[in-house]
């Protein structure tokens, strides 16, 4: 069963060159005392130079542990790596000792993450842990280290950053403390960055700054960005393409505006619908109705299939690959013709 | 900042005086010191109204009390029955209490913050059993019992050691008593620590500070460390004035004339001079010690400013 996803599609077909990082057939799992909990369940997914790729699932659907395991911050125990590969500038990552990956980790790839408050050290002033990512990585002196710090947060546009830099976390706004996690991340220039979730805390009219902020960074330095959100209004304007996630799998990816136009996966089309529209106002939201499956006992077929309004006899049975819907789109749904047309 | 070290300078006040006022009232509780002193036998009337007048014994409770506040004020905290001004007696055992405490304070800070970080990181591994079997066997031996043994053990049987501390107690000879008086604290200082790394090793700024690729060590040592010792200051602040009126039965064990020494003796005598003077000195102790542990407090926690 997990050989479903290996000759799927690839969704950078037309692309020239290999890409900056690809996932193969990624699997995660928790083995805690209640049991093992297969929280990836062969991954595939890629990004090039540049590019912005969306992870769209709900919380469960193993986006944020395929992010966790990619930087190697993952809880071990009692989460665990089983198989797979996660190719990065041509080496596998999981090859790699602790140490080679710790120099990669931040310089190469950095990770921005949901909550800014609690993400950043309460007891250390956010220059110091800006300039911290200078001191460690290049050895720099605790003065040169500030005056960086201060350079990063004009850079994300904190206001009076030179008063501030000796200011904590608390003292921040929730944007500006963001910004300052965006910062960080931005630190030494690496090729990928990470989002995980990076506005769900923000008010809304924030959340559009600073996703704009990481968009215009991203152009400027030409990152991948793996941009990993429950939240479909924000994936919309910024994503190059999206991968949505079940259970620990991907169940489709597609360009991001034919996914819109046009979902083939069951799942996918009950996201779009349960988004709220003006032209149906007043009309009772869609729901999907269920709940996410249990990690522990994943539904055996397509995991989806009892929340589906298309499950047949096939989907309880057979897991469906990820079949090619066109060069550049994948869904792994045993009816995607029908749903496609549907 | 300024003005609340001062505010609770003055709240030190009112403290002051109750507590004064509470020891001198439970001292004459405990009945007549005249009669204590003469045991068996009905003392001399003559040398018994001698004695009283010489103490203010013969005066009315309330004029008693006001008489030793004022003296307190002009350095004379009272004489003691044996003639020694209890501001002597204090001089001489308050150096000795000073080192036996702080002695025990640096083995438990150290000791127990090095232990409680190596389990709370290692947590549920054979480490983190071994020190927390250890810590809950030195909770549940009684000091005195601790105490004995080692002294026996490392003094008499194996004698590598002094069993009793020498006059003038010298530092060398203070690390035993320290161990025994810091031990109990030690096991909580050592639980207290790793509940505490073990709850921020879960926190999502370890996570950052993983992300950002620091090695281990600085993660462990800038971020983890820091914020997991706010609680663990909180308790050494407080018990810093535990192990200096705490320390009797160490004191006692390894006869080092200190302020738990001499207080029992106070109190024996029923001599309200020495224990009034000693109790003030060590409630004062008290306050200081909380005092610095809240300022240390904001240090910690930037979270934390006093207005």
């Amino acid at each position: 069963m997990t050989t479903t996803t290996e000759k799927s599609v690839n969704p950078q077909a037309g692309k020239a060159g290999t890409p900056l990082l690809e996932v193969r057939d990624l699997h995660v799992e928790f083995r805690t005392r209640d049991g093992v909990a297969k929280a990836v369940n062969g991954v595939n997914y890629s990004v090039s130079a540049g590019e912005t790729l969306a992870v769209l699932g709900e919380s469960g659907s193993g986006k944020s542990v395929t992010a966790q395991a990619i930087m190697g911050i993952l809880d071990s125990p009692p989460g665990f790596v089983t198989q797979g590969q996660i190719n990065f500038q041509g080496r596998d990552l999981l090859k790699l000792s602790e140490k080679e990956r710790r120099r990669i980790r931040g310089a190469k790839m950095a990770m921005i993450f949901q909550d800014a408050l609690s993400s950043l050290n309460p007891v250390l002033t956010v220059g110091y842990q800006l300039g911290e990512m200078f001191r460690v990585h290049q050895g720099m002196s605790r003065k040169d280290a500030k005056a960086k710090a201060i350079e990063l947060m004009d850079r994300v546009r904190i206001p009076a950053a030179r008063e501030r830099v000796n200011d904590y976390p608390h003292q921040f706004s929730g944007g500006m403390r963001q910004r300052i996690m965006i910062a960080m991340a931005l630190a030494l220039e690496p090729d990928l960055i990470i989002a995980d979730e990076p506005t769900t805390a923000l008010d809304v009219t924030v959340q559009a700054q600073v996703m704009d902020l990481l968009a215009e960074l991203q152009r400027e330095y030409h990152m991948g960005l793996i941009l990993i959100t429950h939240d479909l209004g924000v994936v919309a304007d910024v994503a190059d393409k999206i991968a949505v996630m079940y259970a620990g799998r991907i169940v489709e990816t597609a360009p991001v505006h034919e996914l819109y136009k046009q979902p083939a996966h069951p799942y996918t089309r009950g996201l779009l619908d349960s988004i709220p529209r003006l032209d149906q106002k007043g009309q009772e939201l869609y729901a999907i109705k269920g709940l996410p499956p249990n990690l522990l006992r994943i539904p055996s077929g397509c995991a989806f299939n009892p929340r589906c309004p298309m499950a047949q006899d096939v989907c309880r049975t057979d897991i469906p690959v990820l079949h090619p819907v066109t060069d550049s789109r994948g869904s792994a749904c045993h009816f995607w013709k029908e749903t496609l047309d549907g | 900042m300024g003005r609340y070290v001062l505010r609770r300078l003055l709240q030190m006040i009112p403290v002051f005086i109750g507590t004064t006022l509470l020891i001198f009232l439970m001292v004459h509780a405990l009945g007549d010191p005249i009669a204590a002193r003469f045991g068996d036998k009905a003392p001399d009337p003559v040398v018994a109204a001698q004695i009283r007048a010489e103490f203010n014994l013969d005066k009315p409770l309330w004029l008693q009390y006001v008489l030793y506040f004022k003296g307190i004020f002009t350095g004379d905290f009272g004489t003691a029955f044996t003639g020694e001004p209890v501001i002597d007696l204090m001089a001489r055992s308050w150096p000795v209490t000073l080192k036996l405490g702080l002695t025990a304070f640096v083995i438990e800070a150290v000791v127990g913050i090095a232990l409680g970080l190596v389990s709370g990181l290692r947590r549920g591994r054979l480490t983190d059993t071994v020190a927390m079997a250890f810590t809950l066997i030195v909770i549940s031996i009684p000091v005195f019992v601790l105490g004995f043994t080692l002294q026996y053990l490392l003094g008499v049987k194996w004698a590598v050691i002094r069993p009793t501390v020498s006059y003038g107690a010298p530092l060398n000879e203070l690390i035993l008593p320290g161990l025994v008086l810091a031990s109990v604290s030690l096991a909580y200082v050592t639980r207290l620590t790793r509940t505490s790394v073990a709850e921020n090793l879960r926190a999502d700024y370890v996570r950052t500070a993983v992300a950002k690729g620091l090695p281990r060590r600085r993660v462990v040592t800038q971020h983890l460390l820091r914020n997991s010792l706010i609680p663990v200051v909180t308790f050494l602040g407080t018990d810093l004035g535990a192990l200096m009126g705490g320390a009797l039965v160490t004191e006692t064990i390894f006869n080092i004339q200190g302020v738990g020494y001499n207080l029992m003796q106070g109190v024996r005598r029923q001599e309200s001079a020495t224990v009034v003077g000693f109790v003030t000195v060590l409630v004062i102790v008290y306050l200081v010690a909380n005092l610095l542990v809240d300022l240390l407090y904001a240090v910690l926690d930037p979270r934390i400013r006093y207005a």
